[in-house]
């Protein structure tokens, strides 16, 4: 009562900028992506997908390698499921785990299956139960470059991991002029991106190099980016943005970012002719893929080294991470009915138009299962 | 008050002195010198050509003048001519990026992006809108406003009406201390209460940390205004017999309000352009949150960032984040000019 | 900053003794109004004394938590990696990056910064320094993350062109030479933090400037002195500590500057040799890119680090104050 001489301004600025608010929120409303060129194919309004009684919203973060399918997921299910918001934030997978296990979101997504001490940090989030992996997207792992003339290069594992580890510098290198014996390689210098912050991306790059160059990339491989040397940015996004940009780049990413004057390589895996980065290829790779996780886990491993015909070899698999049990009550049927749509078959199919890979039938019936015994 | 020195010496007494448009004549003939230079040399930056005008321009005006006007004159051409292209060159940035976030900026910004959200609309897709970024930028700075501007007037009242002494001074030095604060500490010491408490990022949290950062810039510029407050108006008032803190409100305060005012405003200004507290805090939200106190919310300076960060390149995330920009621009900019004008407003009653 | 000279008539420091004087007197009012009101004041005093205690405590314990179990040496290894399982991390790349980012920045923009405030005080004719004072005031209101989107937009496309040439001219220096990345480097974040802190210190310069006595100018110029020796002899030196402190000022606006250096920087845990190729990191922006995936060991591995720069920051403010109380004497004696 005595501050009223001094705070009436504030307080009617105060009052305006609330009222204002309340205004405001009256005419506001959320873009439901009819406006403008929806580019998802238009399976909207004749869904299967149940809503049950989910509503609210749920918060999620990781992957932003899975982060174009989400976006194509929730544009369909939003449609379907007016009362539920997914808002998920593609801060990368480290992000995501380590948001999981803080209890700050529903459900998070991560290219790398959870770590022992991590399984163990989310036993305190999940009362009575633990984080579990499902398997929900595949896809190739491209190596995008940016060279004014070159559109069809190969490499293979070996030139990859020598120019990631900085010991090829210049694009007219032997090793690359060897495997492109037709391309007009300039003598420019080799701008390699990788990953600043921690990326399952980075995780199965690396763990692919490991797995077919361990001489050529002799480190540990994880997360966060070890090789020294090259350049970074943060996310997928960042990546292909600086590939974009940058004359003589190149970088590592999800199919789904490229394009718009970013190529993809083909590699070159021993098989009889080199592999393009295509879904259909990464899915070839995929079904190689062995269950490795223990109970409701379905974590994968993933062969890495395949030199099968038509197999591109470099792919990742995101999962998304859920409690098995003790998910919280408020936004467990949202969460329910979201992974129960993204792992149907309807869900499954339209990853194909965003430029992923589904996952393997048998693998898919098994995360369903999953999905109907979460609580 | 004007400085600007005008030299009017009769002339009789002043010596030789080179005509008006003799800079004029040596930025001609220097630049003319450096194309010739330059096409003869073959050289193909345009920069290098400008160098080379410029040094040449340097040269000969220092030359000239020195043999005509004497050294002393000749350094304060020197001197003249430096200051001015200090401020042309100043003037390229800041000119490109008002320009830059105007023209691009109005491309998208209509009325429906105004009043949209992002909703379900992917980042490189064209489509949605800043509507929830607003509301959530509005009300984090309109919460975290209501707490620190009583905090830090009643603050400042403290130490200019009533403290001295260790614990005035201690006050002193730790608000001093907080200005230091960078603003991502401040977000991350919140931030950790929060998962102390294990909550979920909402808006009040943000607020918070704004509170934070705004307490003491309050705090300073309302000392200010009120030690400019003549103590001949407090003595007058308590040689009456009125309450010193009677005074103080009816007193003091008025004379200083518009100062205060405007010294709050330029504060809310500071904050309404935090990112880095509200990344860590708030989380972000494409769909329209109104309720600060509970869920994620969006933020005007975090949508800019994550147009920016998740839109791999695409023209369509630019342009948005250009319209948000101008948009954040334009607030700032408004609370600014209010501010001065309150301050004009008030001028003549508080400068006395 | 205008605020606070606004009215320049008035010398400011004035009413304190006489304040302290009123307050005798109001101590010995046992009036319940005075209490209470003295109550609240000094309440929301204290308040504001607990959350800063509260924020320097915690901020310490959690980061002596890290540096106590940190493998590597907390000052000077050349890594992060405080998620992993021995965490191993270091600050020697981020104190560096922060170092000479805001080195560039100031080296940039205070002589820049004073010339601008020159020139709006004593060359600009009248009709052209009111408006542009008033738009320089307005760019120092602008969000940082609006400069960074400029700066990474448009900014880094066109320091191709200069960074060639650099490397052309100066590449020999080894700190100036250019291997053709991107150009995300130090040199960029210092040219972009320079144009942010531009306008503070050219406002808070520019009032130091006006507040020159007129008789000292006028003295000057009656001694037959040019403009130039008029600024070089009588504004210059009673601006000093004041040009200082807005130096100060821009400094720690950019020490602590983040969403511009991490919009704009390619971050890697190296020193460059040279500011042109791309690399290296500074506090601020270390912290809003990793605390996202950090782990609570994580996190207590970043507040570390902004306890360093909080440091640092203080560090640089009381220089400022020392600077500015010892010039004071000075310029007594020169006025």
């Amino acid at each position: 009562m005595k501050l009223q001489r001094m705070n009436r301004r504030a307080l009617t600025l105060g009052a305006l900028a609330v009222s204002g608010a309340l205004a405001l929120t009256a005419c506001g409303s959320d873009d439901t992506g009819n406006s403008g060129n929806s580019s998802a194919s238009a399976t909207t309004g004749a869904s299967s997908i149940k809503c049950d009684d989910a509503k609210g919203q749920l918060l999620a973060d990781g992957s932003s390698a899975q982060k174009n399918a989400i976006d194509a997921w929730v544009k369909q299910f939003t449609a379907a499921c007016k009362g539920v918001q997914i808002n998920y934030k593609g801060g990368g997978s480290g992000a995501g785990v380590t948001a999981f296990t803080q209890g700050q979101v529903a459900f998070a997504g991560s290219d790398s299956a959870l770590k022992p001490e991590e399984v163990t940090a989310s036993k305190s989030v999940c009362s009575g139960g633990q984080g579990v992996d499902l398997p929900m997207v595949g896809g190739p792992i491209a190596v995008g470059y940016n060279v004014a003339g070159v559109d069809n290069l190969v490499l293979d594992a070996s030139t990859v991991a020598k120019i990631f580890n900085n010991q090829i510098t210049n694009w007219n290198d032997e090793a690359i002029k060897k495997l492109n014996p037709d391309a007009k390689l300039p003598d420019l210098k080799i701008q390699a991106f990788h990953r600043s912050d921690e990326s399952g991306t980075t995780d199965n790059f690396t763990k692919y190099l490991i797995a077919t160059a361990k001489k050529d990339f002799p480190y540990e491989g994880g997360k966060a980016w070890q090789a020294k040397g090259g350049q970074s940015a943060s996310g997928s996004s960042g990546v292909a943005q600086q590939v974009k940009e940058t004359n003589g780049a190149i970088g590592y990413f999800e199919l789904s970012y490229v394009g718009d004057g970013v190529n993809a390589a083909s590699i070159d895996t021993g098989a009889s002719a080199p592999v393009e980065a295509t879904v259909d290829n990464a899915t070839k790779a995929i079904a190689d893929a062995k269950v490795v996780g223990t109970g409701q886990d379905l974590a994968l491993e993933l062969n890495y080294a395949t030199k099968a015909e038509g197999a591109y070899p470099m792919v990742l698999v995101t999962y998304e991470i859920v409690c098995d049990k003790g998910n919280k009550a408020d936004t467990l049927p949202a969460t329910k009915a979201f992974l129960r749509y993204i792992a149907s078959e309807e869900g499954q199919q339209i990853l194909a138009d965003a430029k992923y890979a589904p996952i393997p039938a048998d693998i898919i019936a098994k995360v369903r299962t999953t999905i109907e015994g979460l609580s | 008050m004007s400085h600007a020195i005008t030299d009017k010496r009769p002339s009789t007494l002043r010596g030789a002195s080179l005509p008006k448009w003799s800079p004029y004549a040596f930025a001609a003939c220097s630049v003319a010198v450096a194309i010739g230079i330059g096409v003869a040399a073959g050289l193909s930056s345009k920069i290098q050509w400008g160098l080379i005008a410029a040094v040449l321009f340097v040269v000969i005006t220092y030359g000239v003048a020195a043999r005509v006007e004497g050294r002393r004159q000749a350094k304060d051409r020197i001197a003249t001519s430096f200051v001015w292209v200090a401020f042309l060159i100043a003037l390229v940035p800041l000119v490109s990026l008002v320009w830059v976030t105007v023209s691009r900026g109005v491309k998208v910004l209509d009325v429906y992006f105004l009043t949209h959200s992002m909703g379900v609309v992917a980042d490189s897709e064209p489509g949605g809108g800043i509507y929830a970024a607003i509301l959530g930028s509005l009300e984090q700075v309109a919460l975290a406003t209501l707490i620190a501007a009583p905090i830090g007037v009643l603050t400042a009242i403290y130490l200019v009406e009533y403290g001295r002494g260790s614990l005035a001074r201690a006050i002193t030095f730790f608000v001093d201390v907080m200005t230091g604060i960078p603003s991502i500490v401040a977000g991350l010491f919140i931030l950790s209460l929060m998962l102390i408490f294990e909550m979920q990022p909402f808006g009040f949290a943000g607020s918070l940390a704004l509170a934070i950062l705004m307490m003491p810039i309050v705090v300073r510029s309302t000392e200010e205004m009120l030690k400019l407050v003549p103590n001949e108006l407090r003595e007058a008032s308590l040689a009456l017999g009125v309450p010193k803190w009677r005074t103080i409100l009816k007193v003091v305060l008025p004379t200083s309000l518009g100062g205060i005012t405007t010294g709050i405003m330029l504060a809310i200004a500071r904050i309404a352009g935090e990112t880095a507290p509200v990344l860590l805090l708030v989380w972000g939200n494409p769909f329209i949150n109104a309720n600060p106190f509970e869920g994620a919310q969006a933020s005007l300076p975090l949508y800019i960032y994550q147009q920016y960060a998740n839109s791999s390149g695409s023209g369509a995330a630019y342009d948005r984040a250009w319209a948000a920009s101008l948009t954040l621009i334009a607030f700032v900019m408004i609370l600014n000019l209010v501010a001065r004008g309150i301050a004009r407003w008030k001028a003549p009653k508080t400068g006395r | 900053m205008d605020i606070s000279t606004k009215n320049t008539e008035a010398p400011p420091p004035a009413p304190q003794p006489a304040v302290a004087q009123h307050k005798r007197a109001a101590r010995g009012s046992t009036r319940p109004g005075d209490r209470i009101f003295l109550g609240l004041s000094r309440g929301s005093g204290i308040f504001l004394l607990v959350i800063m205690a509260a924020i320097a405590v915690f901020l310490t314990y959690r980061a002596s938590l890290a540096i106590s179990k940190d493998e590597a040496n907390f000052l000077t290894a050349f890594e992060w990696n405080a998620t992993a399982v021995p965490p191993r991390f270091g600050i020697a790349v981020l104190a560096f990056g922060t170092v000479v980012s805001s080195i560039i920045a100031m080296v940039l923009a205070v002589p820049i910064a004073v010339a601008i405030a020159l020139f709006l005080t004593h060359y600009a004719p009248r009709r052209l320094s009111g408006p542009i004072a008033y738009v320089i005031d307005l760019l120092a209101a602008v969000p940082s993350i609006v400069y960074g989107l400029w700066g990474a937009l448009i900014l880094v496309p066109h320091m191709n062109g200069l960074f060639g040439w650099l490397n052309n001219y100066f590449g020999w220096t080894g700190i100036l030479s250019w291997e053709g990345g991107a150009p995300r480097s130090m040199l960029t974040v210092g040219i972009l933090l320079a144009i942010m802190i531009l306008p503070i210190v050219t406002n808070v310069s520019r009032e130091v400037f006006r507040q020159v006595p007129q008789m000292h100018e006028e003295a000057a110029l009656a001694l037959g002195a040019t403009r130039w020796e008029v600024v070089r002899m009588a504004v210059l030196p009673f601006g000093r500590s004041g040009v200082i402190s807005a130096s100060m000022l821009g400094l720690g606006r950019a020490l602590g500057e983040t969403m511009a250096v991490a919009t704009v920087l390619s971050p890697t845990f190296d020193i460059q040799a040279s500011l042109l190729n791309p690399g290296g990191g500074t506090f601020a922006q270390n912290i809003a890119s990793k605390f996202g995936e950090a782990t609570e060991q994580g996190r207590d591995a970043l507040i570390a680090s902004g306890l360093v720069l909080f440091v640092i920051t203080l560090l640089v403010n009381g220089a400022a104050r020392a600077i500015i109380a010892r010039r004071k004497e000075y310029s007594g004696a020169n006025a």
